[in-house]
């Protein structure tokens, strides 16, 4: 009998092409997403006067640089509309298909990959992006990479790889009402630290994960790369077949079944070793937010602020201090007491349907007493939300309804967070100056956010929940 | 690529644990092509006070530490975003080598791929050699990627790398000529594999 494997080794066997004596592997990539960030790689390709190997393998989707409003109009800004054109011109003398600013299918990369069935259990996936995580939700092996990497898939098809360490986070129990991926995510990072799974590959397994929908797997793996594991998986099931069923680019009929069949068989054995295993019970799992400047700074909403006089390790309450101090928070506050300036809905961890309709769900009849923005992951889930009237909700408490794109996650098509305002917001990283030189940034769940635009401050969204349809 | 395999050179503490890759570049500047330069936006928004002024207690701001080639980090350097241009911001800054007690993944494969060593050290071992190099900020440090030791004087302590990482430092592979020679193994595994998984290869529309 063969020795029981982990999917992680299942899916890292199934691409190795070789290895070298030092350990290194030669991975096949089944799939490659470019966006706009992708140009060092496509120059550092055409300096060395190569070829793309495997167009018909590669997807270029308009994400970070794109301009959320005013979509009808040329880009304002000449740099970032030389980043979106110089985008299209690398696409095209590639022959890569591109999801581009006028596609009807434009998204965040991590959004658009699965709704278009371009993501699939078993296949190696990667980006030029961190968040590349996101996709191990189908089963895939999926990791973000630098452009010297994405330049060598964009002339090989192949990637280097030192083999990762395999942990498993075993989430078991049944969540409470609402409580969202999202908080599992922010949990299991403050359990296991910002690079807790650094040098290892996840699986999430247990009775919570099974139970998820597709979209909060996708929240949970995108956040992997948050507690410092590069990739998160998790073990394809009816959930993953029934999602993937008639998207554009996935098989039909007998090809669905017979890819179905072999899908099926990617999960660990039952005696399978892992390096490490993380439990944690779901049902203890309550409404989180983060205090700080890194995503392990979260705490239960009813919680306070950390106090760095009540630290006995020297180095920590100098962190504390400095987080504190630049998130304009007095040691020992009830976080239920931060008043916020604005709040955001979007990113690729937390844009998708089912988080709009979360949020509005709490929006529905109410006024929010800050200004924010709803960008949703996609031109595909705009157009949904809006067949919902999710929009109108939005709009009639006073959010302002956007186009698609990585927006006020990173910043970089201009959407900022004010120096020294604080957001609320469904993104993924709350690092000093990530949503702005100087912005202060708290990061919840969708929930969590539109309960903090009504309340003006941090609030916990289960009472506002009451008597409503989740 | 430029092998690695002993340096001597100053070195800049900076012993503050996650300095993610959005501390190292801050996105603004992720549009300037490579040939451009960005060593002197490294660490730009981190550099700065509140009101926009360069913190002077900050060793990186010290002309004392201006031709600095090692940097000492905290716990967790370089963590968060995928983005290269944080290694080449260090790199162009002149840095080439970072000694810290670990590092993001994304980040320390950017970093070998770009000629920058990751030396994991103890922690206890690189805050002591930090705290010597702010008392003396002139002097020298050898790093010896051969042995994997940090020296300076009669002080020493060993470090740690992967060896797939080391080997390419020291040889200054190329990964590209590298896989090129592979090239048979690779039609072979793509042939072999479209049979057994013909759904990796989509229908095009």
């Amino acid at each position: 009998m063969s020795e029981p494997r982990t999917l992680i080794d299942k899916l890292w066997s199934a691409h190795e092409i070789v290895r070298r004596d030092d350990g290194a592997a030669l991975l096949w990539v089944d799939r490659h997403y470019v966006h706009e960030g992708s140009f060092h790689a496509f120059s550092q390709m055409k300096t060395r006067g190569r070829a793309i190997a495997e167009p018909q393998l590669t997807f270029g989707v308009a994400d970070h640089y794109v301009p959320t409003r005013g979509r009808g109009n040329d880009i304002a800004n000449p740099e970032i509309a030389a980043m979106v054109r110089n985008f299209e011109a690398n696409a095209a003398e590639n022959h890569i298909t591109l999801f581009g600013l006028r596609d009807p299918r434009q998204g965040i990369v991590h959004v658009v990959g699965p709704e278009q069935g371009l993501t699939l259990p078993g296949l190696l996936i990667v980006c030029g992006d961190s968040h590349t995580s996101t996709h191990g939700a189908f089963g895939a092996y999926a990791f973000g990479i630098g452009a010297s990497e994405v330049a060598h898939v964009l002339m090989t098809q192949t990637l280097w790889q030192k083999r990762p360490k395999r942990m498993r986070i075993v989430v078991d129990g049944t969540t409470a009402p609402g409580i969202a991926s999202k908080d599992i995510a922010l949990a299991t990072i403050a359990h296991i630290g910002a690079d807790g799974a650094q040098g290892h590959a996840i699986e999430f397994a247990g009775r919570a994960i099974r139970a998820l929908t597709m979209e909060g797997r996708m929240t949970l793996c995108n956040m992997s790369i948050e507690a410092g594991g590069r990739c998160g998986v998790v073990a394809p099931d009816t959930t993953t077949f029934a999602y993937l069923n008639a998207r554009p680019y996935v098989p039909k009929g007998a090809d669905f079944d017979r890819a179905i069949e072999a899908w099926s068989k990617l999960a660990s054995d039952d005696d399978a070793v892992f390096d490490r295993e993380v439990t944690l019970d779901a049902s203890t799992i309550v409404p989180i937010v983060t205090w700080g400047t890194t995503p392990d700074d979260a705490l239960p909403v009813d919680a306070r602020a950390p106090d760095p006089s009540r630290e006995t390790d020297s180095t920590r309450a100098n962190y504390v201090r400095e987080a504190l101090d630049y998130m304009g928070i007095a040691p020992g506050t009830k976080l239920t007491d931060i008043a916020v300036d604005r709040v955001f809905i979007g990113s690729c961890t937390n844009a998708r349907i089912e988080d709009l309709r979360a949020a509005a769900a709490v929006l529905a009849g109410r006024v929010s007493k800050v200004p924010g923005l709803v960008s949703p992951g996609s031109s595909t889930i705009k157009r949904q939300a809006e067949d919902e009237g999710l929009d109108r909700i939005f709009r009639d408490a006073g959010l302002e309804w956007a186009d698609s794109g990585c927006s006020m996650c990173v910043g970089i098509n201009g959407d900022l967070v004010p120096s020294g305002e604080r957001c609320a917001s469904t993104t993924n990283r709350n690092f000093r100056g990530r949503q702005g030189p100087g912005a202060r940034t708290h990061l919840m769940s969708p929930a969590m956010v539109a309960a903090a635009a009504v309340s003006g401050h941090l609030a916990d969204v289960r009472p506002l929940l009451a008597g409503r349809k989740l | 690529m430029e092998k690695f395999v002993r340096l001597t050179a100053k070195a800049c503490p900076l012993m503050i644990p996650n300095l993610n890759t959005d501390q190292i570049l801050p996105a603004r500047y992720l549009k300037w092509p490579r040939s451009r330069g960005l060593g002197a936006v490294v660490f730009h928004d981190f550099r700065l006070d509140a009101e926009g002024r360069p913190r002077a207690a900050l060793p990186l701001n010290q002309d004392a530490y201006r031709d600095a080639k090692i940097l000492l980090a905290g716990r967790n350097f370089g963590g968060g975003s995928s983005r290269e241009a944080a290694v080449y911001a260090l790199y162009d800054h002149g840095f080439r080598c970072v000694i810290a007690s670990s590092f993001g993944d994304i980040f320390a494969q950017n970093a070998v791929k770009n000629g920058l060593l990751t030396a994991v050290a103890a922690e206890a071992e690189i805050a002591e050699l930090a705290a010597a190099i702010s008392a003396d900020p002139a002097q020298t440090i050898d790093v010896d990627l051969e042995r994997q030791t940090v020296s300076s004087g009669t002080w020493n302590c060993t470090f740690m790398i992967d060896p797939i990482s080391r080997n390419q430092l020291l040889n200054g592979w190329d990964d590209v000529d590298l896989t090129d020679s592979y090239r048979e193994q690779i039609t072979a595994f793509r042939a072999k594999d479209k049979a057994v998984r013909p759904w990796v290869t989509p229908k095009t529309m």
